[in-house]
């Protein structure tokens, strides 16, 4: 398969160049090639008017080239330094010394303003400070061009401001940035020049005083765009799902979720919006089952379920599109009239009593496929072998097949592609005026505010505050999510 | 912001930042190591059991505890660089053959080199089918044993038999290696540690013990125990080793050649434990023989689960088996006498547990000491089949107090697949 | 389509092994050559025994044995789970079977059930330990089951002694547990020409299990939701399966079959738990597991082929070949098969992703042209 294909780029020192394309346009690829980390089949690559051949990590670090990955590439039980100098150690005789390594990494951190404690474990950090981590490595081997994936996927717009101003920081001093994003406004906002890849070519070079969002989005999409709107309001007064007061305390006594309350009508989609890992994805475990409340309790439809197992929750009516579907929503080794029943093993038409029906299984899989438009060559394929779009559309006519009335989605449409976000949304929305109750958690505050019918913020395992989607604007939910001007 | 779109519900408190607590970790050992005595010296003088801690005793444990030790080392090695090695049983058997083959017509100085060249063969073996082909860990680890078993039995039928004082299933003798005594300190010690005081005696026991008959294997693995210490986490060499072990993509995109590690660490895990076989034919038996190893190549890696993948806690853990197998061989009521002392540390354990308010642990752990106190008040001896297996409840009743605060290398089992990064 | 899929997967699954055993071969052959002996010889040698009645017969009644181990481990490995306890397991489950057995009068049927009762509920117990420490403690079972093996050789040593469950066996210095009457005991079946040796009327038992462990696997919930926790552990949790609830009845599931693993001997010929019971069973068990790849058929050949190898290798000695020449062949299959399944299983996940692409680009294509 053909990930990239004539991808021409110029980037300037002291400059930050973005580049733009939609999820699985081939931008990720195109970095990894740029890092050494993939052999490109034909094409050349030309650092300071000298043609390279990178053909490892090692490679691209000596020439000083440096990544900031999207998925922080940290070791959680090894302290900050460690991170920091591995692979570009400083020695005292065979010993690492760690004494200048501490110097080194205190002044880099000084220079930029990235205020990182080396002694410190990783796992104590919290997302910004790791992502300062991840720069910090980079300027510790001396990086001049420095490429950013996704740099601000995991981060708040008030963080985001933080990273932006440290770039320009970094470009002042003459380093080239290779900038990677699919979020429009930040893109217009940071970067000097914009290259856009549609399908794993680039097919336009632009500056961002020429264009706006919407020419950009279309230069990316190559066609009209999707957007998440919600139409009429469905929302009936019939209480689904009323959770009271639920906590959560961890092992070590630290409250993961506290206190939580809300209410979902039939009809009405709640959005929870939060930066991720303040408790959204343990509250979606707590409400199917699979962590154990420490209080507080679950009613569906009148009926108290907090003691209830995640299996008897199923089947009582609670579908769920898990935020991981490669870990938690699959068995990827599994044909795909398997992976239908996961879930829903003890229904109909997947079992009679305490038999499994393979061909009751197969009929309604088949059906699924052709309903959801899963693109397939037949049910009997492993479920590794579709595109994640594939897989979601899959997930979600599995979990509509059961007629439930709570639907739980948990980043539905993270890592799909544009046609099937659009499928997925339709999906959502027609299960919202089928009168289900859903509750609906995601990282993309458009589609959040798109499709819920009221949002409500968590921080660090609390609701903070809540919004009216119809006037609420990305950047005051986001500080919402910080808790930065959250007492006000 | 504007408080007519988002409202606040609740009040945002800053969380609280857990701080590590700094201690001077050599203090806390020696302070442990003098508790553990007194508490032994305490049952001697209790129940008239001088063998608790007589010299000979303690280099019975010393002796007892090396290939073990080594074992553990070796899964050591290996899982810091995230490759699980259930073959050590395997590779310390190749390591007992090397030095049988070698030690009877070389001399035991080549039995030992060509011992851990036959277990780094094994290990190289394991590293191929888990680093190369990223087969199943456990699955590679329990074939390779098999294999040891099958490859040296064969070999000592070809190898061995018709040769004077060898068979099918063992090997002609092997001259001894030498050992070291310090001269003026084991004497002096050793005159102590017989008149009976109170720990004065239990301390001189314990350096007669270990000055006295000293194999220079043991000495070797001793200086291997803390060169791995200085070597894995001084060394820029070790750091890289364990971030493999730790999170191996990350380790990759800096440009650490993770395959390149993790090789090298199996092949080392698997000297170690041939090291640990030459111990046992060379020293302990000076003679190869079939099921030389006894499993000892699982008790290493219990060992090394149990001292929390760490060198110093895989040498205490050794040393308890050794210990404890050490009583059990020299009889003389040692084991009974040891439930005593297993029944006052199960309180100690509980009591501090209930202070930490672990009331369901700390019960469970009082419970059990009444229970062994109670056995040890109602009978006289233990019979050997008891004491044989008393390292191995030992192991699982420490496994299952303790496995909670025990935490292994995050990406340890798991294949390191190159290019399938997310 | 969907044949095509198929017959791929069964050619590619019967390769993998016989590519394995030919590999085997040639090391062999190697460490034969370098030994001085002529492998066609020893192989030829071997092949001749199988034609033998009195051969057969024992290779049947120890695959029949073999099976059962297998089988026992091969629960586990579906789930994720290493039980390398069955060795531990079937000991002490025979000892304690043979003493309940010898030291009781039913009649037949009832004494039979008693006796294989009480080895299946002793494997059952022995393994379940393992599991609920992994459910409650967090113990790994590897660990737990090696200990567990142990600890049961003391546990067996320490009964098995007279006074205790032993008395001495008449005209030798062995000692075992009381002889089990006549009415405890298993038949054997005359079914192979030839020979006076019977086989073991337990080689039902093992075609039984066989026949529900295939069930069990691929028919019921439970199984679904045991083969779903083997492959993904966090998408059972999320599918609503009680992942410590099924670590715990998978241990005792495989425990109760380890119990079996004794049967055929101690009902079909030795009718007492002595010294020289075979030890070890269980680590063979393991070996063909991973050759059978958990299959049910693919453990009865794994468990014939390891019988046969066994069973030939004493007729070696007559040609001047150490019998251990089979023991390195048996490491060699087990670890080159493992290889090989690996090397399969991502050469499989890859040609079903491109084969899927492939399909779905000539569909697109084709809706183009005809736009």
């Amino acid at each position: 398969m053909v990930a990239n294909k004539d991808i021409n780029l110029r980037v300037r020192r002291g400059t930050v160049h973005a580049i733009v394309g939609e999820n699985g346009a081939g931008k990720s690829t195109l970095m990894k090639t740029l890092y050494g980390m993939h052999r490109p089949d034909s094409g050349t690559i030309t650092l300071d008017g000298e043609q390279v051949a990178l053909t490892s990590p090692s490679d691209a670090i000596a020439r000083g080239v440096g990544m900031v990955h999207q998925h922080f590439q940290l070791a959680d039980n090894l302290s900050v330094l460690e991170n920091v100098v591995l692979g570009s150690e400083p020695k005292r005789g065979i010993r690492l010394d760690y004494d200048l390594a501490r110097t080194r990494i205190l002044d880099i951190s000084d220079r930029y303003g990235l205020d990182v404690t080396p002694d410190s474990l990783v796992e104590d950090l919290g997302v910004g400070e790791r992502q300062r981590v991840e720069i910090l490595k980079v300027l510790y081997r001396g990086a001049r061009t420095l490429i950013l994936d996704e740099p601000t996927a995991v981060l708040v717009p008030q963080e985001v401001d933080e990273l932006f101003d440290a770039l320009r920081e970094l470009k002042s001093e003459g380093l080239a940035i290779l900038f990677i994003s699919h979020k429009l406004d930040e893109v217009l906002k940071v970067a000097d020049e914009i290259t856009v890849i549609r399908r794993g070519t680039t097919v336009a070079s632009v500056l961002p005083a020429d264009v706006t969002a919407r020419q950009l989005a279309e230069l990316m999409v190559g066609s009209e765009l999707p957007t998440p709107e919600t139409r009429e309001s469905t929302v009936t007064d019939v209480e689904e799902i009323v959770i009271e007061g639920l906590t959560l305390v961890d092992r070590g006594g630290r409250a993961l979720l506290s206190d939580v309350s809300f209410t979902i009508h039939r009809g009405e989609v709640l959005g929870i919006a939060g930066v991720e890992g303040n408790g959204q994805a343990e509250l979606v475990e707590t409400v199917m089952g699979m962590r154990k409340a420490t209080s507080g309790s679950v009613h569906l439809a009148g009926d108290d379920i907090t003691a209830w197992s995640t299996r008897r929750r199923r089947e009582s009516g609670i579908a769920y599109i898990a935020e991981d579907r490669i870990r938690h929503g699959l068995l990827l080794e599994s044909p795909l009239w398997e992976n239908r029943m996961l879930g829903h093993q003890t229904q109909p038409p997947n079992s009679k009593g305490a038999l499994i029906d393979v061909k009751g299984a197969r009929t309604d899989t088949q059906r699924i496929v052709d309903e959801y438009d899963v693109r397939t060559p037949s049910i009997d394929v492993l479920a590794s072998a579709l595109s994640g779009g594939n897989q979601q559309k899959l997930i979600v006519g599995r979990e509509m097949s059961s007629s439930p009335s709570v639907l739980i989605a948990s980043h539905p449409t993270r890592g799909v592609d544009v046609g099937a976000q659009a499928a997925i949304w339709d999906l959502l929305r027609e299960a919202r005026s089928k009168g289900l109750a859903v509750l609906l958690i995601s990282a993309d505050l458009d589609e959040l505010i798109g499709l819920s019918d009221s949002i409500k913020v968590m921080l660090r395992g609390k609701l903070v505050a809540d919004a009216d989607p119809a006037t609420v604007t990305p950047e005051q939910l986001g500080s919402a999510m910080t808790g930065a001007e959250g007492a006000a | 912001m504007s408080a007519d779109t988002v409202t606040p519900t609740e009040a945002v408190a800053e969380p609280p930042r857990a701080r590590r607590l700094p201690a001077s970790k050599g203090l806390r050992l020696l302070y442990l190591a003098s508790v553990l005595l007194l508490l032994l010296s305490t049952v001697r003088i209790i129940t008239g059991v001088t063998n608790l801690t007589s010299a000979g005793t303690v280099a019975a444990a010393l002796g007892l505890s090396v290939p073990i030790a080594m074992a553990g080392l070796g899964g050591l090695w290996s899982e810091r660089s995230g490759v699980v090695n259930i073959g050590l049983e395997g590779m310390m058997i190749l390591g007992t053959f090397g030095a049988g083959w070698a030690g009877y017509q070389w001399g035991p100085w080549a039995g030992l080199g060509v011992a851990i060249a036959f277990g780094a063969l094994g290990g190289l073996l394991h590293a191929v089918a888990t680093v190369t082909f990223a087969v199943d860990q456990i699955v590679s680890g329990v074939a390779i044993n098999i294999l040891a078993v099958g490859l040296t039995q064969f070999l000592a039928a070809e190898l061995f038999q018709g040769v004077p004082g060898g068979g099918a299933t063992q090997s002609p003798r092997i001259d001894t290696m030498g050992s070291i005594t310090l001269p003026g300190i084991s004497d002096a010690a050793e005159g102590v540690a017989d008149k009976g005081w109170f720990l004065i005696s239990d301390l001189a026991g314990v350096i007669a013990g270990i000055t006295t008959n000293v194999s220079y294997i043991t000495i070797l693995a001793i200086l291997a125990l803390i060169g791995s210490f200085f070597v894995l986490w001084r060394t820029a060499f070790g750091l890289r080793l364990r971030s493999c072990g730790e999170a191996p993509y990350a380790a990759a995109t800096l440009g650490v050649n993770v395959r390149k590690y993790k090789y090298i660490a199996v092949v080392m895990s698997g000297a170690f434990a041939g090291l640990g076989g030459a111990y046992l034919t060379i020293v302990a038996a000076q003679i190869y023989r079939e099921g030389q190893t006894a499993g000892r190549g699982y008790i290493g890696l219990a060992a090394m689960i149990f001292g929390n993948w760490r060198p110093g806690g895989l040498a205490a853990g050794a040393g308890l088996f050794g210990y404890t197998d050490a009583l059990q061989l020299r009889g003389g009521g040692a084991v009974h006498a040891l439930l005593l002392l297993t029944s006052i540390l199960l309180v100690g354990y509980g009591i501090w547990l209930l202070v930490k308010r672990k009331t369901i642990s700390g019960a469970i752990s009082i419970v059990m000491a009444l229970g062994v106190f109670a056995w040890y008040a109602t009978t006289d001896d233990v019979a050997p089949q008891v004491a044989f297996v008393t390292p191995y409840v030992a192991t699982l009743l420490v496994l299952s107090l303790a496995s909670q605060r025990l935490r292994m290398p995050a990406a340890d089992g798991k294949p390191y697949l190159k290019g399938e990064e997310h | 389509m969907s044949g095509r899929f198929s017959l791929n997967r069964m050619g590619l699954a019967v390769a993998a092994p016989l590519l394995a055993i030919v590999f085997a071969l040639v090391v062999t052959s190697v460490v034969l050559v370098a030994a001085g002996n002529n492998p066609i010889t020893a192989f030829t040698t071997m092949l001749e025994g199988l034609t033998k009645p009195r051969i057969q017969v024992n290779i049947l009644n120890s695959a029949t044995t073999y099976y059962f181990s297998a089988v026992a481990v091969a629960i586990g490995f579906k789930m994720n789970l290493f039980n390398i306890g069955v060795d531990g397991q079937y000991r002490l489950a025979a000892m304690l079977a043979a003493a309940v057995g010898g030291a009781v009068v039913l009649p037949p049927v009832l004494h039979v059930g008693l006796i294989v009762g009480v080895a299946m509920l002793v494997g059952a117990f022995w393994a379940g330990i393992a599991g609920l420490l992994k459910v409650t403690r967090g113990v790994s079972e590897v660990i737990s089951t090696i200990m567990l093996n142990f600890i049961a050789t003391g546990l067996v040593a320490f009964l098995l002694t007279p006074g205790r469950l032993a008395e001495s066996v008449a005209g030798s210095n062995n000692i075992g547990t009381k002889p089990i009457p006549e009415s405890g005991q298993v038949p054997g079946m005359a079914i192979i020409p030839g020979t006076k040796n019977e086989v073991y009327g337990f080689i039902l038992v093992a075609a039984l299990v066989g026949l529900g462990y295939w069930f069990l696997l691929n028919r019921t919930r439970f199984g679904f939701d045991l083969r779903a926790t083997g492959s993904s552990e966090p998408a059972a949790v999320a599918s609503g399966v009680n992942v410590g609830r099924m670590v715990v009845y998978a241990m005792l599931l495989s425990g109760a079959v380890a119990g079996l693993v004794g049967m055929p001997q101690l009902l079909g010929s030795s009718h007492t738990y002595s010294l020289d019971f075979p030890t070890g069973l269980g680590f063979t068990g393991i070996a063909i597991a991973l050759l059978g790849r958990n299959s049910p058929i693919g453990i009865a050949f794994g468990a014939l082929l390891w019988a046969f190898l066994d069973n030939t290798s004493n007729s070696l000695e007559f040609q001047g070949i150490p019998k251990q020449t089979v023991l390195i062949m048996q490491g060699v299959i087990v670890l080159s098969v493992v290889i090989a399944y690996e090397l399969v299983r991502r050469y499989r996940i890859r040609a079903v992703a491109q084969d899927v692409g492939r399909q779905l680009v000539t569909e697109v294509a084709e809706k183009e042209a005809v736009a």
